[in-house]
């Protein structure tokens, strides 16, 4: 049997375009046709009732955009026969996370106080990949202003279920874009990354996600979490299309005042290049987490998964029969402070994000007659945030009160630089490692099952252990697709470079894809891909 | 530096929810609580670690060197074509007016 259009890769389609095998409008078709399918009830913000058929369907998107994605078909088929270049993305179908503003689409964040926003204007991201010929399907479901790692905290409801097995949650904060890409329905998604918003859901769902540098990719249109971490970045099914995504939406925008004015290389260049010579370090301090008891919260240590630790080990072993330098022992010394800092951190810039939401200039309203002002605004944010937004607004402003600031967010702004400087060490080139990337484990387990972790917000967090150093240090990181566990669910693989660094890490990570093509892990496919279709 | 009983009470959470113009049933209010004081179990971490005295803070991880950074835009007036579209978000309008309810105020003697 063929493979479905839309279960093909961004390059892969981009060559039939060309060649004129295939039309935009045919590649929306067969992408919509799996939506229908696998998609299940859409999700709404209605108290949630269980009914059957939600467990085994995905529901990864909030609204899908049938019109405008099929106007940008029509008009990428009708440039492309009139000889005129539609664009690097044309006719690939593109899911985009509903924390981005899309022009005349709502954009929700997945919150009840944004259910009614309608975006007045796009964000830089997505302009440039529509720009770029790329087709808005859809706007997909997260974590409530993307406030989690699993999607369960989402106003609208059901949340969407891991491709491979719906009983299992498809991580977050971007799981709807890893669902979607997983199951078919999107070829690309636009998701972010906060703690590991994109690494992590990619992992869990058996995608590729980058996030890439600190103020590489514009923030401008992003419904902000914590500005000085958020980053936007591609969600994609494979090397190669991750880098031609990022090829469209990195690069310097005068709206946004921290994307760098640093040049942008095409990141496809150098991709089958190989590693020969590359210096990729392991470190122990990404083999073994300081995690909080469930019962006590007294900390304790313990092993990743077996099952990944050994996948990370596999993939160095590849890596250096490619002839890459494997630099084991580096050490990390304050990665096991990633949480407690990000607890501050972001709870204090969270907080500080979200008191915009009154109720005054866009979004919900308590719609009752209220006597004043504050009443308005309390009933507002009563119905219309869920418990994550008040928690964090709560955390930040406790944290970041006069008389704990020093202890908590001062001092949190310091070990911030320890985790950078750790970093610093690894990569330095006139240092002892002169690491050209640092290979991790993405996440410490699998998928976890739906309802089993969300409530704990502790634990929870937890989940982002790995990825988090990351967006504290502001450097790039990817997460590959590096097999099955022993239950089935998808392994993810991390690669962490130096700032800007993104083209070394997309070779290294299609070095290893490369390797690993034949392997029979990548010939099994998520469960929805098998039932009959 | 914060030590145990810096760990929040129930008054310091009511006064919290008072300034963040919240309103919470008992059932919430219990449980926010609850996780909160759980979350700063698990940021108490912080207290124990060695800071050195010359450590900085950082705002965020990656440097800006100014060639880095966008240019200041001319301080020019743009004007917004669509303030239509943004006014039509307003969830009570009233000739181009955002109305809400009465603001509390006393009258200065």
């Amino acid at each position: 049997m063929t493979t479905p259009l839309c279960d093909r890769s961004a390059h892969e389609l981009l060559d039939l375009l060309k060649a004129g095998d295939v039309s935009a409008v045919e590649i929306l078709e067969s992408t919509l046709e799996r939506i229908h399918a696998v998609e299940g009830r859409s999700p709404t913000t209605a108290p949630y009732e269980p009914q059957p058929g939600d467990d085994d369907s995905i529901h990864a998107y909030i609204t899908v955009t049938e019109e405008r994605a099929r106007a940008q078909a029509e008009a990428v088929d009708k440039a492309r026969l009139a000889g005129d270049d539609p664009g690097p993305l044309a006719g690939i179908p593109v899911a985009v996370k509903d924390i981005f503003c899309v022009k005349d689409t709502p954009s929700t964040a997945a919150s009840r106080i944004l259910e009614t926003f309608t975006a007045p204007y796009t964000a830089t991201p997505v302009e440039r990949l529509e720009a770029a010929g790329a087709l808005t399907i859809g706007k997909v479901n997260l974590d409530e202003f993307t406030f989690g790692s699993s999607n369960e905290s989402s106003a609208f409801q059901p949340a969407p279920r891991n491709p491979w097995n719906p009983a299992y949650v498809p991580g977050g904060s971007s799981g709807g874009s890893t669902a979607a890409v997983a199951a078919g329905e999107a070829v690309l998604s636009l998701g972010t990354d906060t703690a590991g918003s994109i690494r992590q859901p990619a992992a869990f769902c058996g995608v590729v996600g980058m996030k890439p540098t600190y103020g590489r990719v514009s923030r401008y249109g992003l419904i902000a979490f914590a500005s000085s971490l958020d980053c936007p970045g591609p969600v994609a099914r494979d090397v190669t299309d991750t880098a031609l995504m990022m090829n469209v939406i990195a690069g310097a925008d005068p709206h946004d005042s921290t994307a760098a004015r640093i040049p942008v290389p095409d990141y496809t260049q150098g991709l089958e290049d190989g590693v020969k010579g590359m210096r990729v370090g392991l470190s122990p301090d990404y083999f073994r987490l300081r995690y909080p008891d469930p019962e006590t919260g007294e900390l304790r240590e313990q092993p990743v998964l077996p099952d990944i630790e050994a996948a990370t080990r596999r993939a160095a072993e590849i890596l250096a029969e490619q002839g890459a330098v494997i630099v084991d022992d580096v050490p990390m010394p304050n990665t096991q402070y990633g949480i407690p800092v990000y607890f501050v951190i972001s709870r204090v810039e969270a907080a500080s994000n979200l008191h915009r939401y009154d109720g005054v200039k866009y979004g919900y309203r308590y719609p009752q007659g209220v006597d004043e002002l504050r009443e308005m605004y309390r009933r507002t944010r009563k119905d219309g945030f869920g418990a994550q937004p008040k928690l964090r607004i709560l955390m930040g402003m406790y944290v970041s009160g006069a008389q704990y600031e020093q202890a908590y967010y001062e001092r949190a702004l310091k070990v911030r630089t320890m985790i950078r400087a750790d970093f610093d060490t690894a990569f330095d080139p006139q240092g002892e490692y002169k690491l050209d990337a640092l290979l991790t484990p993405t996440t410490p387990s699998t998928a976890f099952m739906m309802g089993k972790v969300y409530g704990d917000s502790v634990l929870m967090q937890y989940a982002d252990l790995l990825t988090v150093p990351a967006n504290h240090a502001g450097i790039p990181g990817m997460s590959i697709p590096a097999g099955l566990a022993e239950n089935g669910m998808p392994m993810g693989i991390q690669l962490l470079g130096p700032d800007f660094s993104e083209s070394t890490l997309l070779q290294i990570g299609r070095a290893y894809e490369g390797c690993t093509a034949d392997a029979p892990w990548r010939t099994t496919k998520p469960f929805v891909l098998m039932k009959g279709m | 530096m914060a030590k145990t009983q810096d760990k929040m009470t129930r008054k310091v959470f009511d006064h919290l929810v008072e300034l963040a113009a919240f309103e919470l049933d008992e059932e919430e209010a219990a449980y926010l609580h609850a996780e909160l004081n759980g979350q700063l179990k698990a940021i108490a971490e912080l207290e124990a670690i060695d800071i050195p005295g010359d450590v900085s803070i950082t705002s965020h991880g990656v440097p800006y060197p100014p060639e880095a950074r966008p240019p200041l835009r001319e301080d020019a007036v743009h004007t917004y074509e669509d303030v239509d579209d943004i006014l039509a978000q307003a969830p009570d309008v009233e000739d181009r007016y955002i109305v809400v309810p009465d603001i509390p105020n006393e009258e200065l003697s």
